[in-house]
């Protein structure tokens, strides 16, 4: 209990990752929040990379956490103009209603 | 003891802020309690001696990412309450499919052990504190072995800037805009004319 290893840090990990897959269901008509659940999946993620990196003793999940975050800044940075975009053509961000290319 | 104390402060915090980023009625809640989610988790970064990333995680995600959100979600005139409409309807299958992925990752956690060779096959030891600090450590590496991948990081970064900035740029027609080309270009004999006018008669 009072020992902190490596099962406890991928504990957390795994229930970031589950509440972030649960918010997608959750809020599926909601682009940004979709997004946000995104971010907290990567979070989960980086998280179970340095607690890895950590137990093992190896420098190089460090590296790999980096080049995660660096991509995740891309994501949402282009995510969210396609949503500013999205919404100064259609005036919604309605999930259901991005459908104009369906065939 | 101190530091299984501080584990669980943060993950509980992490964890209750988590729920709150996907439950918030408010988005503009959803995305400050986003960014306690990340100062959180920095925290365990910090507690697992990641002192470089935690840092970089709070100036990059803290500082630039939930900021964007933040601009974002206040910048568009929506009604996120009727965005909101089905989110009791949604919460069986929700939850049924977190709750699948939590026990699925229980298993896979519970059966599983690592191995005593593994800390072996480390490719490069983290050094010890007192030899060299995390942040050192982890420039040697990334200047060195991984000098590629860093490069390739930053034209990802270079593309996402710039298709960022021409997704959102936009011409308008009707505004006068000062233009210093057009201006310091300008001659006196494409400007100044000099016109015999006759008196009374005006133009």
């Amino acid at each position: 209990m009072f020992h902190i290893g490596l099962a406890h840090y991928l504990t957390v990990a795994a229930i970031l990752f589950t509440l972030g897959v649960a918010g997608i269901f959750l809020n599926r008509r909601n682009v940004i929040t979709i997004m946000m659940s995104i971010e907290l999946i990567l979070l989960a993620v980086n998280l179970n990379f340095v607690a890895f990196s950590h137990a093992l003793g190896d420098l190089v999940e460090a590296v790999f956490t980096m080049f995660i975050l660096t991509v995740a800044a891309a994501e949402a940075a282009i995510g969210l103009a396609i949503v500013v975009v999205f919404f100064r053509n259609r005036g919604t961000i309605a999930v259901e209603e991005i459908n104009q290319m369906k065939g | 003891m101190i530091q299984a104390l501080v584990f669980y402060l943060f993950a509980a915090i992490a964890v209750a802020s988590g729920v709150m980023v996907i439950s918030a009625r408010n988005p503009v809640h959803a995305v400050l309690f986003l960014i306690l989610a990340f100062f959180n988790a920095a925290g365990l970064f910090l507690l697992n001696g990641a002192e470089f990333l935690a840092m970089v995680l709070v100036v990059v995600y803290v500082g630039a990412v939930a900021v964007l959100f933040l601009f974002v979600v206040m910048l568009l005139d929506i009604n996120y309450l009727k965005l909101r409409e089905g989110f009791l309807q949604y919460l069986p299958t929700g939850g049924l499919i977190g709750l699948i992925l939590l026990v699925e990752l229980v298993m896979v956690y519970g059966g599983w052990t690592l191995s005593p060779e593994a800390p072996l096959s480390a490719a490069t030891r983290i050094p010890a504190a007192s030899a060299m600090s995390n942040t050192d450590a982890l420039g040697r590496l990334i200047y060195t072995h991984y000098i590629y991948l860093f490069q390739a990081s930053g034209l990802i970064l270079l593309v996402a800037m710039i298709g960022a900035i021409l997704l959102t740029l936009r011409k308008r027609e009707g505004v006068r805009k000062q233009s210093i080309y057009r201006q310091n270009s300008r001659t006196k004999a494409s400007s100044v004319e000099i016109r015999k006018v006759q008196s009374g008669g005006g133009i």
